[in-house]
């Protein structure tokens, strides 16, 4: 019996994101990975190497897609094999059995988003005992257990995006709106803290004026009325900012739906296939996410040059990720994958999540 | 019947026996002061914000209600048998994604067949609780809280990570939420028309006075030679079919629909109806108040947000309105166990 709870999980997801993201932001722990695995693992040539992924859990729609760039990633890199295996729940120790049967089949890198920090620690010690590299994406683990993190976006540059977009929108001045999730969301809060203080300090929104903020709570009823709340409070309002996918797409529906359509600027992070009506039906002009593909598509590059010792997840190593161009590996083994994509009429279509 | 029970329960007078004004007054009394709260909400919100009662305002404030009113309703027949049905939120749930499935399976489906579809499978489920009731005669609360998750649980496997969004979707059928007729929203319409025909139903008809007389007192009424069976079976029906409805228009209104659509949504239906004046413990209440009271609760959501009131106080005021609502039908149940028995006396 499977009883997959989409909506937890798509939380789960963010929450994930949120986790790497504040990591992102206090990386300073760890320090120099271990070297003690040493390069004598991957045998043999480039042809013979495998590269093993092991999601937060399986068939999730978001981790869909970064599989799907880990995956061509791969191939794109020279792995010979492969794989994706993975538990259906995404509990703290559903993944250690995963990860202990890649040790005994020798896989030369494993790639995991891990469930708990810690709980996978001891198998993956085990694993690179055995020669693996092991790095870790979306949610890391504990730095001491991996030999590199490849981290989706930081939380500032997800935050300034926000700000760019709805002042390009809005022509600089009027009133603002922030719909976000719950009220004690960790991401979306560090992320309205950002936007505060450059509200607050960049002389280029000087005259933008954040109003309000309200909590949809990720459902869909509810961010839809606050959407209409925040519309008949603040009569003057020229721009909504969502920072999460159910209430961008909750406030589009409104707004494509009332009088304020093409009136009331909106943007926020949103997933492509959820807001192509409303991109072309001129209710949104532009919003942002980070393309999850590509998180997948570095991690396996990522794996490629630990596994040549091209790298050994030292600060400052670099090393070429396909057709993104080089990375640079940052304080405690963190590799960033990039500045938020934004979406709008002319690049929505190529995109598919 | 006897009438000098101490149940909160104003037995059933019937319509026939020259009571009609001491029911009508009655009836009066229940939904008076939801109304009066209703109106001098709008009237003290527009006050202060002439935007709430723009057209805008006003069709936002008539689409926010007409899912809760139309749920509102259906539970009001499960109430007043003595019954509840918690799986309203899951018919609902499964109902809207099913609906999203036949438009990306079948595109060109005439949008009244999807209606027809969507009611007929709500009916079923809400028939299913019926039977699992009346068979196995296991208190409706813990049945449908069984079926809540059974429910729920069958559109997580079924669903799963996949969401259907509007785009999905023909345009006329979310329009169907957009455009107006008379100044009403379709949708909004087809919710009245629901109220209409159910209100009639209960206060017209003879199945309609027996779900009062059954939830009045069952044993009673089975007594009395009422088919006590097949009535709350019908009332569960009738909820289902109003639940599909309802998951129908869910997917016309809002954008996504996917495994958690709905979910939580019971109690605030159950809410609606007992602010509108529907006695927990059945045989007393109409659907008219209780789409009232569907129309209460989702516009205090909007006047909050309206006036920016902190929304944390929204759940506190819903709270206050659902005690108020009890200690005025238990007021009222007192006065009129008296003005009954009095007028029985006077009979004899």
């Amino acid at each position: 019996m499977r009883f997959i709870h989409s909506g937890t999980r798509r939380r789960a997801a963010f929450a994930a994101l949120a986790t790497s993201a504040a990591l992102v932001l206090s990386a300073c722990g760890g320090g120099a990975a271990s070297e003690g695995g040493g390069s004598e693992g991957g045998s043999g040539s480039d042809g013979e190497q495998t590269i093993t992924f092991i999601p937060k859990q399986l068939n999730n729609p978001y981790t869909d897609v970064v599989l799907g760039g880990g995956e061509d990633g791969a191939s794109e890199a020279g792995f010979a094999e492969s794989e994706v295996v993975g538990p259906l729940d995404a509990s703290a120790s559903s993944q250690v059995s995963f990860i202990n049967a890649e040790t005994q089949r020798g896989t030369n890198v494993i790639v995991i988003a891990a469930n708990d920090p810690d709980a996978v620690g001891p198998a993956l010690e085990e694993a690179r005992a055995a020669g693996s590299k092991i790095v870790a994406f979306d949610s890391d683990t504990n730095p001491d257990y991996r030999d590199l993190f490849v981290s989706q976006v930081n939380a500032k540059d997800v935050a300034l995006v926000q700000l760019e977009l709805i002042s390009e929108q809005i022509g600089g001045e009027g009133e603002i709106a922030i719909l976000s999730a719950t009220a004690n969301a960790t991401n979306q809060n560090e992320w309205i803290k950002f936007m505060e203080e450059e509200l607050a300090s960049n002389p280029d929104y000087a005259n933008i004026e954040l109003v309000a903020k309200v909590y949809g709570d990720d459902d869909d009823t509810k961010s839809f009325q606050e959407a209409q709340g925040l519309l008949q409070a603040y009569p003057d309002l020229k721009g909504i900012i969502s920072p999460t996918t159910v209430g961008i797409a909750a406030t589009a529906r409104y707004l494509s739906t009332s009088e304020y359509k093409g009136k009331v600027a909106l943007t926020g992070l949103g997933l492509p296939n959820e807001m192509r009506p409303f991109v072309k039906d001129g209710t949104v002009s532009e919003f942002a996410l980070w393309d999850p593909a590509q998180l997948g598509y570095v991690a396996a590059f990522a794996g490629k040059a630990l596994a040549d010792g091209d790298i050994t997840g030292e600060p400052g190593d670099t090393f070429e990720a396909g057709e993104l161009g080089e990375r640079e590996v940052g304080e405690g083994g963190i590799v960033l994958v990039g500045p938020p994509t934004q979406f709008n009429a002319e690049n929505i279509d190529d995109y598919d999540f | 019947m006897s009438l000098d029970s101490k149940s909160t329960a104003p037995a059933h007078p019937t319509p026939e026996h020259g009571r009609t004004s001491a029911l009508g007054s009655l009836l009066k009394l229940r939904e008076l002061p939801v109304v009066l709260a209703l109106v001098v909400l709008v009237a003290v919100t527009a006050a202060i914000n002439p935007l709430f009662l723009s057209e805008q305002g006003i069709k936002d404030l008539l689409l926010n209600a007409t899912i809760l009113m139309i749920l509102a309703v259906g539970q009001t027949l499960v109430i007043i048998t003595r019954n509840i049905d918690l799986s309203v939120g899951s018919i609902l749930g499964l109902v809207a994604f099913s609906t999203g499935s036949l438009f990306v399976a079948a595109p060109n489906l005439p949008i009244v067949a999807v209606f027809v579809l969507g009611m007929l499978f709500g009916a079923v489920l809400g028939g299913l609780n019926g039977l699992l009731i009346t068979i196995a005669k296991v208190p409706a609360l813990v049945i449908t809280l069984g079926t809540l998750y059974i429910f729920r649980g069958i559109n997580n496997a079924w669903a799963g990570g996949t969401q259907y969004f509007a785009g999905d979707r023909p345009e006329a059928f979310g329009n169907l939420s957009v455009d107006t007729a008379l100044g009403f929203p379709v949708i909004t319409l087809i919710a009245v028309v629901v109220v209409a025909i159910v209100a009639v139903y209960m206060l017209g008809t003879r199945p309609g006075r027996d779900l009062y007389a059954i939830g009045s007192d069952p044993d009673a009424a089975r007594l009395f030679g009422i088919p006590v069976t097949r009535r709350v079976l019908l009332a569960f029906v009738v909820n289902g079919l109003l639940a599909g409805l309802a998951g129908v228009l869910y997917a016309s209104r809002f954008n996504s629909v996917g495994a958690t659509t709905g979910s939580g949504l019971e109690l605030d239906v159950v809410a609606a109806a007992v602010v509108g004046g529907v006695a927990i413990f059945g045989g007393s209440g109409t659907v008219v108040g209780a789409a009232i009271g569907a129309l209460l609760l989702t516009t205090i959501t909007s006047a909050l947000t309206a006036l920016r009131v902190d929304k944390f106080w929204q759940q506190a005021i819903v709270g206050i309105l659902i005690l108020a609502a009890v200690v005025i039908d238990r007021i009222a149940s007192v006065r009129s166990a008296r003005k009954l028995r009095i007028a029985e006396a006077r009979n004899v």
